[in-house]
């Protein structure tokens, strides 16, 4: 029987051998997607764990190349779908950043609004699908019935719920519309309640204590050394948000708290990520009050398609209009790095540029792909259960990690 | 573009991204001058951001270096990518290194230019651990061969997969349509 098995399955004729290699996923539903584990077993405890990621390649660093710049803005969607906009942002600035584009105030209000909006949704599909791989199938619902409160606000504002493509180059794809303000505050009236629930259903949850503190340990100075960012750096009790360290589109004027946990577990990354939900509330409240009429588009007309109204009936604006479309807009030579905080961590785009209509090249820096090259250390030593704990923990979006 | 754009571009971009570095690049371009003048010809600043290029033989020595001086403190790697810049240029390839200080909150770039006859560059695993999967990254898709790499193979692509699909002559739709049967 032995024979017609693969080597690393042969555990039969060797009794007294108890380690047996095992594959997990890629269509395991607790791994988000399409990972896979091999995973060296003990008994039931990991010696060893190597994630085996591509199951999701589409090749699209190679697509920017191929694409004008204001193209690439949809492409950036389909990265980590769970946080669309925040992967506009970090595109669209690092183009702007190249141009040397002036954002309208309004603009950058809007901006900082839609991403924390988005942050929470993000945060939300997270603890629901974390809570059920633990076994809690309650909070999924909850959490997936807020979130499509926040998807419905996106798809008012850019007319699509997963692939909004809002943010272009040099401003927004058009303003607000009527009875947005509206919108956003009645989700704001409601959403500390919600957020009480779901603390309420897991929080004090003994069995869900029990599963998560103590589990997935990275100590500070591993956290760093990994690479990992965002809430899964500040579970480990470093103190390190790119929104506060170098601020960007105008966060330095909200007020708002850094998350950070001590004991870098399960638990505190959970921890964590409640709390910056709380945070990013308030950082709406605070930009919907900032709101104040004005452009959504910076003032260069060769960059940034003009307004439809323009376009019927000004000459030079359907010029413009004719040739971005037709022939893209020229960006200066040179390459910049441009980091953001998404809802995972570090969302940096480098772009190169060497002129012309199209990047020379573009390259992500994924949250979720670093953060997922630090689980063989965590899960050393833990048993089969946990590693599902872990993986829900550190958040992880294939889309992001294969590209 | 025009090039009254161009010149309004650089202009805007001195005054935007000065103030969003908690710490400007200017004192860190000083530090380095100051205490590894042999690079400083090396320095470009554009952007907000400075650049540094780094012979090939010196880069493992050199993360070293500014992972623990105390004036840089370079502990986070935050990113490492390739360019090409097309099979005619020479050298032909770049190597970024993108490092940031959690303590200072500082940021700079490494660049190690490579020709296409020889993409050999030394680790940096053992100086940041996170380097690992870039690096793989890096290998598998630009073909960049980093020495002394405990688990230098293919991290997106298959194993069986020829040819480095970001290069400027691997083209879009590859050669041949592969079929994973």
């Amino acid at each position: 029987m032995s024979a017609t098995l693969p080597p690393q399955f042969e555990v039969i004729d060797r009794p007294l051998d108890t380690q047996m290699t095992i594959s997990m996923g890629p269509q395991h539903p607790s791994t988000h997607g399409v990972l896979r584990l091999e995973l060296i077993l003990d008994g039931e405890m990991v010696v060893k764990s190597t994630p085996d990621i591509g199951y999701l390649h589409t090749g699209m660093e190679k697509l920017f190349e191929y694409k004008k710049y204001q193209q690439g803005i949809v492409i950036t969607d389909r990265m980590d779908y769970l946080n669309p906009l925040g992967n506009n942002l970090a595109y669209v600035m690092a183009a702007e950043k190249l141009l040397g584009l002036e954002i309208p105030e309004r603009a950058q209000t809007i901006r900082v609004l839609m991403c924390e909006l988005q942050r929470i949704a993000s945060h939300l599909v997270w603890l629901g699908t974390h809570a059920l791989d633990i076994g809690a199938m309650t909070v999924f619902f909850y959490a997936f019935r807020e979130r499509e409160k926040i998807l419905n606000l996106i798809e008012a504002a850019s007319g699509g719920r997963l692939t909004p493509s809002y943010f272009r180059i040099g401003g927004l794809m058009m303003d607000l519309p009527s009875g947005f303000e509206r919108r956003v505050q009645q989700f704001l009236n409601d959403f500390p309640e919600a957020l009480e629930e779901f603390h309420t259903l897991l929080s004090g949850n003994r069995i869900f204590q029990k599963r998560t503190q103590g589990i997935g340990y990275i100590s500070a100075e591993d956290a760093i050394d990994w690479g990992l960012a965002g809430p899964c750096l500040r579970g480990s009790g470093v103190n390190i948000d790119i929104r506060r360290t170098n601020p960007y589109t105008g966060y330095e004027k909200y007020d708002f708290e850094v998350c950070v946990e001590q004991d870098g577990d399960v638990w505190a990354r959970y921890m964590v990520r409640m709390r910056e939900m709380k945070e990013s509330h308030k950082i709406v409240v605070q930009a919907l009050s900032r709101l104040q009429p004005g452009p959504v588009k910076a003032d260069a007309p060769k960059v940034v398609l003009p307004d439809r109204e323009a376009m019927k009936t000004h000459m030079d604006a359907l010029i413009h209009h004719f040739l971005i479309v037709a022939e893209g807009f020229d960006v200066p030579e040179g390459e910049v790095y441009h980091p953001i905080e998404a809802s995972k961590g570090e969302l940096g785009v480098y772009m190169k540029s060497n002129g012309g209509p199209k990047p020379a090249r573009v390259h992500f820096r994924g949250p979720s792909f670093v953060n997922l090259s630090a689980l063989p250390q965590m899960a050393e030593g833990c048993m089969v259960a946990d590693i599902v704990a872990i993986i829900g923990s550190l958040d992880i979006v294939l889309g992001e990690i294969d590209r | 573009m025009s090039k009254e754009l161009e010149n309004k571009g650089q202009t805007n971009v001195q005054a935007e991204t000065t103030p969003s570095n908690s710490v400007t690049p200017s004192p860190l371009v000083a530090a380095l001058r100051r205490e590894k003048p042999d690079w400083a010809g090396e320095v470009i600043e554009a952007f907000g951001e400075v650049t540094v290029i780094v012979p090939r033989e010196n880069i493992l020595e050199i993360c070293s270096y500014l992972k623990t001086a105390p004036s840089f403190e370079f502990n986070f790697l935050a990113d490492l990518c390739a360019a090409d810049r097309g099979p005619e240029e020479e050298p032909r390839f770049e190597v970024n290194y993108h490092l940031f200080s959690i303590t200072k909150h500082h940021r700079l770039r490494l660049k190690v230019l490579l020709n296409d006859d020889d993409p050999h560059v030394q680790t940096v695993t053992g100086v940041w651990r996170t380097a690992n999967w870039h690096e793989r990254e890096t290998f598998d898709l630009m073909g960049i061969i980093f020495d002394g790499h405990p688990d230098l193979r293919r991290i997106l692509l298959p194993d069986d997969w020829e040819g480095h699909a970001l290069r400027k002559d691997f083209p879009l739709r590859g050669y041949e349509p592969y079929s994973l049967t």
